[in-house]
């Protein structure tokens, strides 16, 4: 079972994980205590691995930080799921391997709620419903499953859309 | 109207791929100039060493890198990630280094002329969209796409679709183009322009101080890139592409019609950059702090502009006035011509030129409930220290009043 972590629109990547807190300020060995240390202190304390995040729409928004994305999946965040990201923070979610779901679900669930997450199909166990996640199309969801494009391009030699060398 | 035209960015896209590409297209491109700074070049050396098993960087004349993040070093922590990165970039043979008290990577960038019209420029910063400016293609990524980028010389992009800013009239007295901006924040919002090109017209007789205003503000939108036509008087003497032009017809996503004349100064309040209103509507706001500098408006004309305001005053009782140049060479103008004896006379205090406290990292982050107006272009709650302090966003002339009156005041009433 996974927790479900509701937060609202326009999450911006200063609630994330506070320039002050980048591993550049302390160390990445830190990280992992940061994410949401103010907006949610809860958070860093009681997240399991495997949660997930549900937000509103242009999550992510705001800085490049990479540390952001790291700092959730240093906690095991296993997929975030909203209608919408901010662009840098979906390149970096996506070449940290983080799932990110383009979907509006909040109103079919509740913070906290418990629920089963099948990142193979993709879907979402709520209430004994499952519910669709939408896949990103061609070689952006082979680049994700294989855990970002650093990875696919060490597997592959070279980048997605290019010729086999 | 043709079907063959393009935008800006759909042009210089087109250009890097040697066929013509339209918003959608997903692309991999060859990237002409990369920039990073300290805050994340760490990450990026070791992406680049540890995960990519890299040697070499693809071309060490098309790499810059900045330290001013924090600089000088604000800490043991710092100093260390910051030796890490000059021996790196030494050992790569990148001599477009810009060490502590430079300034802030984007206008360096421009100053240094190590972005030109024309080029696809990826930075380690969102504010990267300030290449716009002069016409490039500037996008910020992460650190593992830019070790991806400084490995290859090459990365991925979708083409963006563009929305087209038409710009009528001319500012009103007090009134400038970081007023134009947070009035597009306004109207916007956050994610207005998200995975798109922001692209302005109208605007050929702009200084390029302002089109560097407008075109970093593009990232409050959440645009890939803002871009204003490399024509006009500013555009003198760059070198620009002759395929690089406005062609009529271009498909735009929308088009948004803005007139000067109408415009008056903007504030964003807390804790968004869309959270913006006309400064008439504010209200009486005291102010502990105010905060001239950043990427955004830390340039000459913004310390010129806001001694002319202070000339012969004092900043009122209880406001901290900190300036913060944002380069070393406009400090050093700010110098010659008398700007900065102006604003010191007038109770500014001085920084390093870098960002100084826009990140809320050192010199100058502000405690809990405290306000400060800044001249920078991010607001979120804990941007600049406590996350119980209150960050307004204006211009320069906005700053200058406020400081004077210790309240947010509007420059057009002088
Ligand atoms: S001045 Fe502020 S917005 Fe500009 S690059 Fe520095 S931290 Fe980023």
């Amino acid at each position: 079972m996974a927790t479900i972590w509701l937060f609202g629109d326009d999450v911006d990547t200063d609630q994330i994980v506070p320039g002050r807190y980048a591993p550049y300020m302390n160390s990445e060995a830190e990280l992992a205590k940061y994410p949401f240390i103010e907006a949610r202190p809860e958070f860093a304390q009681e997240v399991q691995p495997g949660d997930i995040i549900v937000a509103g729409t242009n999550f992510g928004c705001g800085s490049s930080r990479e540390y952001a994305p790291r700092a959730l999946t240093a906690v095991g965040v296993a997929a975030i799921i909203a209608p919408s990201f901010a662009r840098i923070f979906y390149r970096n979610a996506l070449n940290l391997g983080l799932r990110l779901f383009e979907i509006d679900i909040r109103d079919q669930v509740a913070d906290r709620r418990q629920v089963e997450l099948d990142l193979a199909r993709p879907a979402l166990l709520v209430d004994g419903q499952w519910i669709e996640l939408p896949s990103p199309p061609g070689w952006l969801r082979e680049a994700w499953d294989e855990g970002g494009i650093i990875q696919y391009y060490l597997k592959h030699g070279r980048l997605p859309l290019e010729e086999d060398a | 109207m043709s079907n063959e035209a393009l935008t800006l960015s759909e042009q210089i896209l087109s250009h890097a791929m040697g066929r013509p590409v339209r918003a959608g297209d997903l692309v991999i491109v060859e990237v002409d100039r990369c920039m990073s700074h300290d805050s994340l070049t760490p990450e990026v050396i070791d992406s680049f060493r540890n995960e990519l098993k890299a040697e070499r960087v693809y071309d060490p004349d098309r790499i810059a890198i900045m330290i001013d993040h924090v600089a000088p070093a604000a800490s043991v922590a710092t100093a260390d990630a910051q030796v890490l990165v000059r021996q790196w970039a030494r050992e790569q043979g990148i001599r477009q280094f810009y060490d502590v008290g430079y300034g802030v990577c984007h206008v360096v960038m421009i100053e240094e002329g190590l972005v030109s019209p024309g080029e696809i420029a990826f930075g380690t910063d969102s504010h990267a969209n300030a290449y716009g400016a002069v016409g490039a293609f500037g996008t910020g990524v992460g650190s593992r796409d830019m070790a991806l980028t400084m490995a290859t010389g090459r990365n991925w992009l979708r083409v963006p679709e563009t929305i087209r800013v038409d710009v009528r009239g001319r500012f009103r007295p007090g009134v400038v183009p970081k007023d134009l901006s947070l009035y597009l924040c306004g109207l916007l919002g956050l994610d207005g322009a998200r995975y798109q090109t922001v692209e302005f017209h109208g605007l050929d007789w702009l200084d390029l101080d302002g089109r560097e205003t407008l075109c970093s503000m593009t990232t409050e939108l959440g645009a890939k890139a803002g871009i204003i036509p490399p024509t006009g008087p500013a555009a003198a003497g760059w070198d620009v592409p002759e395929w690089l032009v406005v062609q009529e017809g271009a498909a735009y996503a929308r088009t948004i019609v803005v007139d000067l004349d109408e415009l008056t100064p903007q504030v964003a309040r807390p804790y968004a950059t869309d959270n913006v209103a006309p400064i008439a509507e504010v209200g009486e706001v005291p102010v502990d702090m105010v905060f001239i500098g950043t990427c955004t408006n830390g340039r000459l004309s913004d310390l010129q502009a806001a001694a002319r305001i202070l000339d012969g005053q004092h900043v009122a009782p209880h406001v901290r006035l900190l300036v913060i140049p944002a380069s070393h060479r406009i400090l050093a103008e700010a110098t010659a011509d008398g700007t900065l004896a102006t604003l010191l006379a007038a109770g500014a205090t001085l920084g390093t030129p870098g960002c100084g406290p826009c990140i809320g990292r050192h010199m100058g982050v502000i405690g809990a409930g405290e306000v400060c107006l800044s001249t920078g272009n991010r607001n979120f709650r804990g941007r600049m220290g406590s996350p119980d302090g209150r960050v307004y966003l204006a211009s320069a002339e906005t700053a200058a009043v406020t400081a004077l009156a210790g309240v947010i005041t509007d420059p057009t009433g002088l």
